[in-house]
């Protein structure tokens, strides 16, 4: 028995590597973090910087740039990319599917599409609540739908036409987006940014409800990691070994609405990052789901922080949308996926 | 193969001899019929409306000038862009379906057409060149595409439908990122229509953009009809082809490289309009049963659901306005949700 007790190397040597992946993420994020807030649009010296943040000066406009604009967008680029990456991880996990992501699988388009109905309908003065109550609602229909659709609720479900699905939908929802947004000019003044999907410019007073809607699921997500992983075997294999699949796609399904939509009403809709950062710590820690969604959250916040410090900096003075970036680097992803032979196997 | 009774023509000497499907052609004909009251009604409606006796005063050369002016310069061509990008995108639509054997392998799901979009926005944007040019860049980047995408789902010699579909996908999404990119970075104030210039419109059309998409339209659609027998050949698949004696490398590369052709002229006319290459070749089948290629149906019923939906983008309740690619945008995604709910 005591042999048993002493994990075989490749093990060890996979533990060692999650730490240093943990290790090298934080140290990238806080780079990136503290990169954020130096560089924009307008320069500002470091000394400027330092002093904005230690002794906040509201008459200067420099200060006002840091503290108003830079601060809060680094905070939504952190929680965004987080929440997204933990939902495509979720979303691989219950569907058994690679390319399975809130972008790909329409949950982000149906909650841009329900916020933008909403604008369309109330003329926009519906406050904080009211955006996050229209995208939870969209995201939660479009999920449901693509899912019936895509033969979720059936055995044997295929990956392909889950994907197609959700592609569909995706395309559709956005081509009735794009209609409302063409029709409503104030609409696409104020949510031109937003209907693309960037970090750019969204108020400081979304950071709040973000935060407190976005860290408790992902802790949740968290703990759910064993259930995942008996899931991710096979809905045959999770019961033997004591899990429910009903109740762990049922609150599975609940963490991604509520990720994906809280991610969609601040940021609008970006897709390819739940895509591309769960696969590459896949890549890195091996299939458990204990690790994958914590450093998943991790890398898709270093992923969407860094798209938006790209976006700033890329050709200046003008910026580029979060989205754009992210979708420049996850759709070879995505081909590189497709082209593997067995599409069904994580 | 064959569905319904067989018609043959022939001439008196048995040089020429026409052969025809009596239901394929009954639904071409329809359509191509039903293509009048459509024409007469987006002639007729707009901005001001005509009456029918003006339009006819017009059209016999005694019109008033500014009505004749309205109909020339913005009316007429208007539907013959619709009916040349729609016939386009429905033969394209046909050709790759065939070759894919996939209802999904259509130019607008792959990626061709914001392929093709790329190189007029480059075009357009960056070298503002003449309609004639950017109808070139369209064609040569759609063609580039289609290779990558090709090469791309290309494993073990043999492209996979689906992960064909899935690799265009990739692409296209790819290349609308590109494209966003170039329209938002570009010095135009107007983002409004530059966004509408994105997802397809026939607005403001003249006879510049027009023309290039009808020489093509006759050209091309003629050519493939002439390479239409070896096209059903590759439905049966490559083995049974050549058993047939059909030159399936010439066929397919030939097929493949029309198709590519005529979706992107019709894209450097219209911009990219989604899913009316999707779905004329299925409805063309639904309706015509026919199980050959429906080359001049799918021809036919593009140009009905793209002027179809081009009035019905002028004419939407409550006043909104939507161009005509997002119009088939929606009407084609349900489509399509429908074809998946159906499954296979």
């Amino acid at each position: 028995m005591t042999a048993l007790l002493v994990a075989p190397p490749a093990i060890r040597r996979r533990g060692s590597r999650r730490v240093v992946a943990v290790l090298v993420g934080v140290a990238i994020l806080m780079a990136l973090t503290v990169l954020s807030v130096l560089v924009g649009s307008r320069p500002i010296e470091p000394s400027v910087v330092w002093a904005a943040i230690t002794r906040p000066d509201v008459t200067d406009d420099a200060h006002l740039v840091v503290t108003e604009l830079r601060m809060p967008r680094t905070a939504l680029a952190i929680v965004v990319g987080a929440a997204l990456g933990v939902a495509g991880a979720i979303m691989q996990a219950l569907t058994r599917n690679p390319l399975a992501e809130p972008g790909i699988l329409g949950v982000n388009a149906g909650a841009a599409a329900a916020v933008a109905t909403g604008i369309a309908v109330t003329g926009g003065a519906f406050g904080t609540l009211g955006l996050f109550g229209f995208s939870f609602a969209g995201a939660a229909v479009a999920a449901l739908a693509v899912a019936a659709l895509g033969g979720i609720f059936r055995r044997g479900a295929d990956p392909v036409r889950l994907t197609l699905a959700g592609v569909a939908f995706a395309v559709t929802l956005g081509a009735y987006t794009q209609t409302l947004l063409i029709n409503f000019p104030s609409v696409f003044d104020t949510f031109r940014h937003w209907a693309v999907g960037s970090v750019q410019g969204r108020g400081g007073e979304l950071v709040l409800p973000a935060v407190a809607i976005i860290v408790p699921a992902i802790a949740l997500a968290s703990l759910l990691g064993r259930s995942l992983n008996a899931v991710a075997m096979g809905q045959d294999v999770a019961r033997s070994v004591g899990a429910d699949p009903r109740g762990v796609l049922g609150a599975g399904a609940l963490l991604v609405v509520l990720l994906a939509g809280a991610a969609t009403a601040v940021a609008g809709p970006i897709g390819f990052v739940g895509l591309t950062a769960p696969l590459a710590v896949r890549l890195l820690v091996g299939p458990d789901y204990r690790w994958i969604v914590p450093l998943s959250a991790l890398f898709a916040a270093v992923l969407v922080l860094g798209a938006d410090i790209l976006g700033r900096v890329l050709l200046p003075p003008a910026e580029l949308e979060t989205s754009i970036v992210t979708a420049i680097i996850g759709a070879p992803v995505f081909i590189a996926l497709a082209r593997r032979r067995r599409l069904m196997r994580l | 193969m064959t569905a319904g009774t067989v018609r043959v023509w022939r001439s008196r000497d048995e040089r020429i001899a026409l052969r025809w499907h009596r239901r394929p052609a009954m639904a071409a004909a329809t359509l191509l019929l039903l293509l009048i009251p459509l024409g007469v009604v987006a002639l007729l409606t707009g901005s001001f409306d005509i009456g029918p006796a003006e339009l006819w005063a017009t059209l016999t050369g005694q019109g008033e000038p500014t009505v004749a002016r309205v109909l020339g310069t913005i009316r007429v061509p208007r539907l013959v862009g619709g009916i040349v990008v729609g016939a386009a995108l429905g033969v394209s639509g046909a050709v790759f379906q065939t070759i894919s054997r996939n209802p999904l392998g259509s130019p607008d799901i792959i990626g061709f057409v914001t392929g093709a979009a790329t190189g007029a926005v480059v075009a357009i944007l960056v070298f503002e060149a003449p309609p004639g040019i950017v109808s070139l860049a369209a064609v040569c980047s759609g063609m580039l595409t289609a290779v990558l995408v090709g090469a791309l789902s290309l494993r073990g010699g043999t492209a996979g439908g689906y992960r064909l579909v899935l690799v265009g996908i990739g692409v296209g999404a790819l290349l609308g990122a590109v494209n966003d990119l170039l329209l938002t970075r570009s010095q135009r104030d107007d983002a409004i229509a530059a966004q509408i210039w994105l997802v397809g419109t026939l607005n403001g059309r003249g006879w510049a953009e027009v023309l290039p998409t009808v020489i093509a339209v006759a050209i091309l659609i003629p050519a493939l009809l002439l390479m239409r027998r070896g096209l059903a050949a590759l439905e049966l698949g490559d083995g049974m082809a050549r058993q047939v004696g059909a030159p399936v490398t010439i066929v397919r590369l030939g097929t493949i490289a029309i198709a590519v052709g005529l979706a992107a002229f019709a894209t450097a006319t219209a911009g990219p309009i989604a899913f009316v290459a999707l779905a004329a070749p299925q409805l063309v089948a639904r309706v015509g049963r026919s199980s050959s290629v429906p080359l001049v149906g799918s021809a036919a019923m593009g140009a009905v659901l793209l002027v179809g939906a081009d009035l019905l983008s002028q004419h939407l309740p409550l006043s909104l306005s939507a161009p005509v690619g997002l119009v088939t945008g929606v009407l084609g995604g349900v489509y399509l949700l429908w074809l998946l709910s159906r499954g296979r």
